[in-house]
């Protein structure tokens, strides 16, 4: 218990006028659908806010000059927790850029050793950039991610520089491609290997993803004849409307006109899908959420009024939790629906 | 005020105010032909339609179907060659127009 008195008590960029102008859980009664947790199945732990980049859409608040890492005793604590649980079969590690932090291979490797499908929400630039801070080499990582079968996502919004270099940074594109050529002579998105290489598309700005399949049809045909790169599979994903995205679309005025669209593109059959129903989502100092986007917003999940933590992990009373709404969800729910592995619907 | 406003595109369902049914029949035909995949897909429809709203240089639309060709996945690049198409046409068909002034140049003894 001693972890929670250290644990942060604020709601930071919870916006409540938002949610009572954007209400979604009137629009689940108003839909007469639920949003309750099935299991977990997944465990998804943010264990770095530090990044070689600084991405306009990032809800992280990512970039090089971030200093949030999981210690070692939390990344125990989750590979404890890993052990105890069969039920949960995926880690799915995410950041910043998680390879930044210095247990992230331990971490893997220890995930691995116990049967657990391991995903990486890598940013593919890493690879070649190092670490922002220290300088060291990440050049291992294709080899890395080989060895232990490991899922590789990784974010690219485009398959064209414009797009691309926009949201990601000057000169990422071309790197991207270059990380994304090794990974595919590591083996990764080639038949028969067994080497999963996903890529994540998200808009540049205030409009909703195309839909899944024929863009991934687009940046198939594409990538190959121009750079002959092979991968499995495009997730769409809609931009949340919280910190980073959201204050950019404040600037350019576009903020009102982006939560209509979202509201007005609310789909019962997204519902289903969504992410909060089937993970948890774990912070660098082990505090739990109910989603990713929930745990950027400080929205902890509770028991009995009760903080929980990956040091108080109870199964039972967290697929037993009252799921936390705000106005956000509206971008897991908009059109074809919106994930951690793309649409819902 | 601007003669345009850009909120004005979220009201154009007024227009049915006086004649209800006829405004159903259009959406209903507008959003057949343009909603929906066919023989042409949703992408192929709305830089179509991006090119005709330069053409007639229809703001609302512009605006729309600038929005509508991105959710779709083109790229400002596709989009802007629909633009140099409608550009283009809008050339070809004002120079198409030089043969009636040769037709009147003949009948003038001019030609």
């Amino acid at each position: 218990m001693a972890q929670l008195t250290v644990l942060k008590q604020d709601y930071g960029t919870y916006d409540r006028d938002d949610d009572e102008r954007y209400n979604f859980p009137e629009a689940l009664r108003k839909h007469n659908v639920e949003i309750t947790p099935g299991s977990i199945e997944t465990l998804q732990i943010n264990i770095t806010k530090l990044c070689n980049q600084a991405c306009v859409h990032c809800h992280v608040d990512s970039s090089p000059k971030r200093t949030e890492q999981m210690e070692l005793r939390t990344v125990e604590r989750c590979i404890e927790i890993l052990t105890g649980h069969d039920s949960i079969k995926n880690l799915d590690i995410t950041g910043g850029a998680p390879e930044l932090n210095p247990h992230f291979d331990y971490l893997v490797t220890a995930a691995r050793k116990l049967g657990k499908h391991v995903m990486v929400r890598h940013n593919l630039t890493v690879t070649l950039d190092g670490h922002p801070v220290t300088g060291e080499s990440k050049a291992y990582l294709p080899q890395f991610y080989a060895q232990n079968n490991v899922e590789v996502i990784s974010s690219l919004p485009y398959y064209q520089e414009y797009f691309t270099d926009k949201q990601r940074g000057k000169g990422v594109f071309e790197k991207s491609i270059e990380s994304i050529l090794l990974l595919n002579e590591a083996g990764y998105g080639k038949e028969g290997t067994g080497l999963e290489l996903n890529f994540v598309y998200n808009p540049v700005g205030a409009f909703l993803p195309a839909a899944q399949e024929s863009l991934e049809a687009d940046f198939k045909r594409e990538l190959l004849s121009k750079y002959g790169i092979t991968f499995n599979r495009l997730y769409t994903i809609t931009n949340m409307p919280i910190n980073r995205f959201k204050e950019q679309l404040k600037r350019i005025g576009a903020y009102e006109d982006y939560m209509e669209k979202l509201l007005n593109a609310f789909n019962p059959a997204a519902v289903e899908g969504v992410m909060c129903r089937s993970l948890v989502s774990v912070s660098h100092d082990g505090r739990i959420y109910d989603c990713d986007f929930n745990q950027m917003l400080d929205m902890q999940t509770t028991s009995n009024g009760i903080p929980m933590t990956v040091f108080n992990f109870d199964f039972d009373e967290l697929t037993g939790r009252r799921i936390m709404f705000g106005s956000h969800c509206f971008g897991c729910t908009a059109g074809s629906g919106s994930s951690c592995g793309g649409s819902t619907a | 005020m601007d003669y345009y406003d850009t909120k004005d595109l979220k009201r154009f369902s007024e227009v049915g105010k006086f004649s209800e049914e006829l405004m159903k029949k259009f959406f209903d035909y507008y959003n057949s032909v343009t909603a929906e995949d066919g023989a042409l897909t949703k992408r192929e429809k709305s830089l179509i339609a991006l090119a005709v709203a330069h053409a007639k240089k229809c703001p609302y639309c512009i605006d729309a179907y600038t929005t509508q060709c991105l959710e779709t996945g083109a790229d400002p690049e596709q989009m802007t060659e629909a633009v140099h198409v409608a550009a283009s046409m809008e050339a070809g068909i004002t120079l198409i127009h030089g043969i009636q002034m040769h037709n009147a140049l003949e009948r003038n003894g001019a030609l």
